[in-house]
């Protein structure tokens, strides 16, 4: 543990250094997580039933109690999924199976097992999808109680804690409650992990690549700061109170930030410039006021092909859009085609061993390949656009051929729907500008707008992958040639007279947005968690900077 | 009741009533262990009309309502049964019932009007959820 010995001004902090994954500052306590493995203990071999039985009765208890705490801190559809779970774990008729065969002499782990596998062997075998996808709910309660009888138990961290393990996974990053603060420091880990894209829409500091976290000892008290990627071990009094001064100072420009969320964002020199946000899942839009945007600049549609449901259907497609419109009263709403592969692998749909999967078959390119699944998102995005106004961006496109091949999908899609009389409408079609070879010859895609994609660009332009630690140096959004291919970008869209705008980090960090707005972008889109300061960095920018 | 409608909900009615197809229970005296109806059992009809049928949420909702009344309360999909608990999740997920169909529910005990009004006023409602 920490020295406590030593005089005030020296100290004996050991900083161990990352990469950033989400900014902000936090001060708070080590709490060591687990691997994502933990083996499970072997069952016990006595098999005494009144045993098991009070074993697995503890057990249930023990996950009940932990999903209950769950399901009151959890809100919108997380808050119902968990109340179902909650519901079911708590009705006797889930568990009698399994004290039954407990009875008869079998350890708790194989009776739980088998009376639950037996019930979501039900729900798989369901013919409507709404019951089938209850499996996984079911899976999900099976594996809670399993964990517990293991002794593997999953409690949540402590609130405000710092996080510290070899990676974290999402559902653990859900399960922590965020609310008095707190970060994560990974061993391994990546920017790109599912887990920091949550981290930078919640605003929890996040630092990834640590590499040894071993001195990083539980319940020791650390300084995190996610913006320049260090954890402070046995902060001295000094380096306390140099961060408490540099936290106060960011919650000072983060409230100047929060006066002008609710005003449209201008340019020091009374520019107007549009802020759209990012969706990765409309469980973001709730408690999020639409009065702060202009739109929803990118909606990443892969949250609806995740989740082990299968490709989603025409209906479920629909329901999701028309919600995103409703919630957009009118703003544009750009919904991105399915953007698989590279680092977003779908079982069953994108091909799993290529030798470098973001050279391969992504993106639009996976959806041509794929036309049935890309056929049926056309359908619904047209469906949907009778509600709102919708927008259609393809992802990963590179040669005008592959815009000209959606378009006649889109043609052909439209013209079915008026066939069959459904209410529909074409939406505008665009494309993401994220590889090199379509910002330098952006004119000649017949795009109703451009969307620059400033991750995959960056990362094309330097040839330094995303998920890549070692290089991460060179994944410079801000670097002179990646500002070229958007400025090429938005020349070609002022010269064919279409819409050009941004969506990426790049858009949400105050150190690029001048050199994007430099670059001649008006338009930007960002994680709903920094649309605040991304306007008060707009605020701050002028074409005429005081010499 | 004295007759076979109830003052607030024409579609409740004791069961035992001339009502094709359901089985007049016996009243009292049987031997079924844990909650035989002593007083009369009421029924009554709703067709599931929200689009997921009785899926996670409406089935949440349903037992939670179920769980405020002190009487037995079960529905089936089909008139004659097989009755299920209304107040266990996991039994009225099992039931997988969709949109379209009918589910008759039947409440014997002190509170069983009230109960057998609110889980049909609940179904007609589509749980709030559209």
């Amino acid at each position: 543990m920490n020295a406590r010995g030593s005089a005030p001004t020296t100290s004996a902090a050991l900083v161990l250094a990352g990469r950033s994954a989400a900014p902000g500052l936090a001060a708070g306590r080590i709490a060591r997580i687990a691997g994502p493995k933990v083996a499970a203990r072997a069952p016990s071999a006595a098999g005494d039933p009144a045993a098991e039985a009070a074993r697995l009765a503890a057990a249930v208890a023990a996950a009940l109690a932990a999903l209950e705490a769950l399901a009151a801190a959890a809100e919108g559809d997380a808050a119902d999924i968990l109340a179902f779970q909650v519901a079911m774990l708590a009705d006797d008729a889930l568990t009698e199976g399994a004290f039954a065969a407990v009875a008869s002499g079998a350890p708790a782990e194989t009776g739980w097992s088998a009376a639950l596998d037996a019930e979501i062997e039900g729900y798989a075998a369901a013919d409507d999808e709404y019951f089938r996808a209850r499996a996984a709910d079911l899976a999900d309660i099976r594996d809670r109680v399993l964990s517990r009888l293991s002794g593997a138990e999953d409690a949540p961290p402590p609130a405000g804690a710092i996080l510290v393990g070899d990676d974290l996974t999402p559902s653990k990053f859900l399960a922590a409650d965020w609310s008095a603060g707190g970060g994560i420091v990974l061993a391994a880990g990546s920017p790109a992990s599912h887990v920091a894209m949550l981290a930078r829409a919640r605003g929890v500091p996040m630092v990834v690549g640590v590499g040894d976290v071993g001195a990083a000892a539980d319940g020791a008290e650390a300084l995190l700061d996610g913006d320049a990627g260090t954890l402070t071990l046995s902060p001295g009094d000094a380096e306390q109170a140099a961060f408490h001064a540099r936290r106060d100072a960011a919650a000072v420009a983060g409230a100047a930030a929060e006066t002008l969320r609710f005003r449209p964002a201008v340019t020091a020199d009374g520019e107007p410039v549009r802020v759209h946000v990012n969706l990765a899942d409309p469980e973001e839009l709730a408690g999020l006021d639409p009065a702060q945007c202009d739109g929803v600049g990118l909606v990443r549609t892969e949250f609806l092909f995740h989740a082990g449901r299968g490709l989603p259907d025409e209906a479920a497609q629909l329901a999701v859009y028309r919600r995103i419109l409703a919630w957009a009263a009118g703003r544009p709403v750009t919904f991105r085609t399915l953007d698989a592969g590279g680092d977003k692998p779908i079982p069953g749909l994108t091909i799993d061993g290529e030798s470098n999967p973001f050279l391969g078959l992504r993106g639009l390119r996976l959806s041509l390949a794929y036309p049935d699944v890309f056929r049926t998102q056309l359908r619904a995005l047209c469906r949907a656009a009778v509600d709102g106004h919708a927008r259609v961006m393809l992802p990963m496109v590179t040669v005008p051929a592959e815009l000209a091949a959606a378009a006649v999908m889109l043609d052909s899609v439209v013209a079915d729907l008026a066939a069959e009389n459904l209410p529909h409408r074409r939406p505008p079609l665009g494309i993401m500008v994220e590889v090199p070879a379509a910002a330098l010859a952006a004119e000649s895609f017949a795009a109703d707008f451009y969307s620059i994609g400033s991750n995959d660009l960056t990362q094309y332009t330097m040839a330094a992958a995303r998920d890549v630690g070692a290089v991460a140096h060179l994944c410079d959004a801000g670097s002179p040639a990646v500002l070229r291919l958007v400025a090429a970008t938005v020349e070609a869209a002022a010269a064919r007279g279409v819409e050009v705008s941004l969506c990426g980090d790049a858009a949400a960090d105050p150190a690029l947005v001048p050199l994007l707005l430099g670059a001649g972008l008006r338009s930007l889109s960002v994680a709903p968690v920094a649309v605040a300061r991304t306007k008060a960095a707009i605020a701050g920018f002028s074409r005429h900077p005081p010499p | 009741m004295p007759d076979g409608s109830a003052p607030d909900g024409s579609r409740i009615r004791p069961e035992g009533a001339p009502l094709a197809g359901a089985p007049a229970l016996a009243s009292g005296g049987q031997s079924i262990e844990d909650s035989m109806p002593t007083e009369d059992t009421l029924s009554g009809a709703a067709t599931l009309a929200n689009q997921a049928g009785l899926h996670a949420r409406p089935a949440v909702k349903l037992t939670q309502l179920a769980k405020s009344f002190a009487s037995r309360t079960e529905f089936a999909v089909a008139p004659d049964g097989p009755w299920i608990d209304a107040k266990s999740p996991v039994k009225v997920m099992r039931v997988k019932a969709a949109k379209g169909e009918t589910l008759h529910f039947r409440a014997s005990g002190p509170d069983a009007e009230a109960a057998l009004a609110a889980l049909l006023a609940l179904v007609d409602a589509k749980f709030d959820e559209e």
